[in-house]
């Protein structure tokens, strides 16, 4: 028990470290990282506040504090999972929106420029 | 650039994915047969010289800078006609496997008939065309289950040869599936309460490439589309209500 909460402890604060890493080097953008740093903060927070993780086992109806502890972590990344796959999503569209335009934009472009009589050495 | 010359234009447009062996006798073929209709060709990024053959066809070329998938081309090709102000688009493939000489039935039907969309439907006029056995039974699930959600029976639901009126036009430049499109955008349609009309022609062999479509991508095609026509229905629920 002692043993998988200094894991779960050590894991979020890697997990911490690592976001704000990333976050100094612009690797992730703020707005992203926030549902790292959350996730980390919750595990945090249960590994090291005994009542905490009791009363949330009670809750689940389970008794056993580890197995609680296994499933939040589970539903944690499940949903930042999720969530990164609505922001996937929305980048997707606006990917392809944008795309289209462009494609339609250069086209016209294209004809403006064959109409333009070449100038001189502007 | 093409523009609609007169009011109440049709443009053509022409998705294509390296199509190069094709498409120039496609371009050719629909101008000698309709001189005076703009053909606007969608090229997909293709990897061979789909885009200098279009262009040397006489066709206008819209080519996008990644490969976007057959319905993302197909809506910039709509976008576009939209914006310039076409009034009809019909939708030809560039394989050769629609022949451009029923292009006037369909236009003749987006005309004279109150509906919103006409599909080229190769199975109205008796004949069977000859396709493959896994194909055969995916357009019989999705008749099936269109005829459920349509109230109406549709022949050929994954018939490329489409034409729409302004009022879809406006809908699809807007809203459409990404990757295959033809039976999603029935329920697209149906959804905004619009109607569409069959009308019979007879499809070709392809002129020359391959098509795209694979026995295992068959599979994948029917789970892909199955969740695509649910994800149309709830959608247009949620975006009334928002008004
Ligand atoms: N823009 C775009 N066009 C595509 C893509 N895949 C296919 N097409 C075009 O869509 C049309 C139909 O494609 P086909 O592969 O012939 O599909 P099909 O006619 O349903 O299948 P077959 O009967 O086997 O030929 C052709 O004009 C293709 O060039 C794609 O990924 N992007
Ligand atoms: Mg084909």
């Amino acid at each position: 028990m002692d043993r998988l909460l200094n894991v779960v402890t050590g894991m979020s604060v890697l997990l911490i470290g690592l976001v704000f890493f990333a976050i100094r080097r612009a690797h992730i953008r703020v707005e992203y990282s926030v549902s790292w740093l959350g996730a980390a903060l919750v595990l945090l927070i249960l590994a090291q506040w005994e009542w905490a993780l009791g009363q949330v086992a009670e809750f689940l109806g389970v008794n056993d504090a580890p197995f609680a502890l296994l499933l939040i972590i589970l539903s944690l990344f499940l949903i930042v999972f999720y969530r990164f796959s609505l922001i996937i999503s929305d980048l997707k569209d606006a990917n392809i929106a944008l795309t289209q335009k462009l494609a339609i934009i250069e086209y016209q472009l294209q004809h403006v420029q064959e109409k333009q009589p070449p100038s001189g050495n502007a | 650039m093409i523009r609609p010359q007169l009011p109440d234009s049709l443009m053509i447009l022409i998705p294509a994915y390296n199509e190069g062996g094709a498409i120039r006798r496609v371009v050719t073929e629909v101008q000698s047969l309709l001189p005076q209709t703009p053909i606007l060709v969608l090229d997909d990024c293709s990897t061979d010289d789909t885009r200098t053959e279009a262009l040397a066809a006489g066709a206008d070329v819209i080519s996008v800078p990644y490969h976007l998938g057959l319905g993302g081309c197909v809506q910039a090709g709509y976008r576009y006609a939209y914006d310039a102000g076409f009034s009809y688009v019909i939708r030809i493939d560039g394989d050769g496997q629609h022949d451009p000489r029923f292009i006037p039935d369909l236009f003749a039907a987006l005309r004279h008939s109150p509906v919103q969309m006409v599909i080229g439907s190769r199975y109205l006029n008796g004949k069977v065309p000859a396709t493959s056995f896994a194909r055969g039974v995916g357009i019989w699930f999705f008749r099936q289950i269109l005829r459920l959600i349509l109230e109406k029976e549709v022949h050929d639901p994954t018939s490329g040869f489409v034409g729409v009126n302004r009022q879809a036009l406006e809908v699809f430049a807007r809203s459409f599936p990404l990757e295959y499109p033809e039976i999603e955008a029935l329920v697209v349609l149906q959804r905004r309460q619009f109607q569409f009309a069959e009308v019979p022609v007879v499809m070709r062999r392809r002129m020359a490439g391959v098509s795209t479509i694979t026995a295992l991508k068959s599979f994948y095609y029917v789970l892909h589309v199955l969740l695509g026509v649910i994800v149309n229905i709830l959608k247009y629920e949620g975006k009334r209500r928002k008004g």
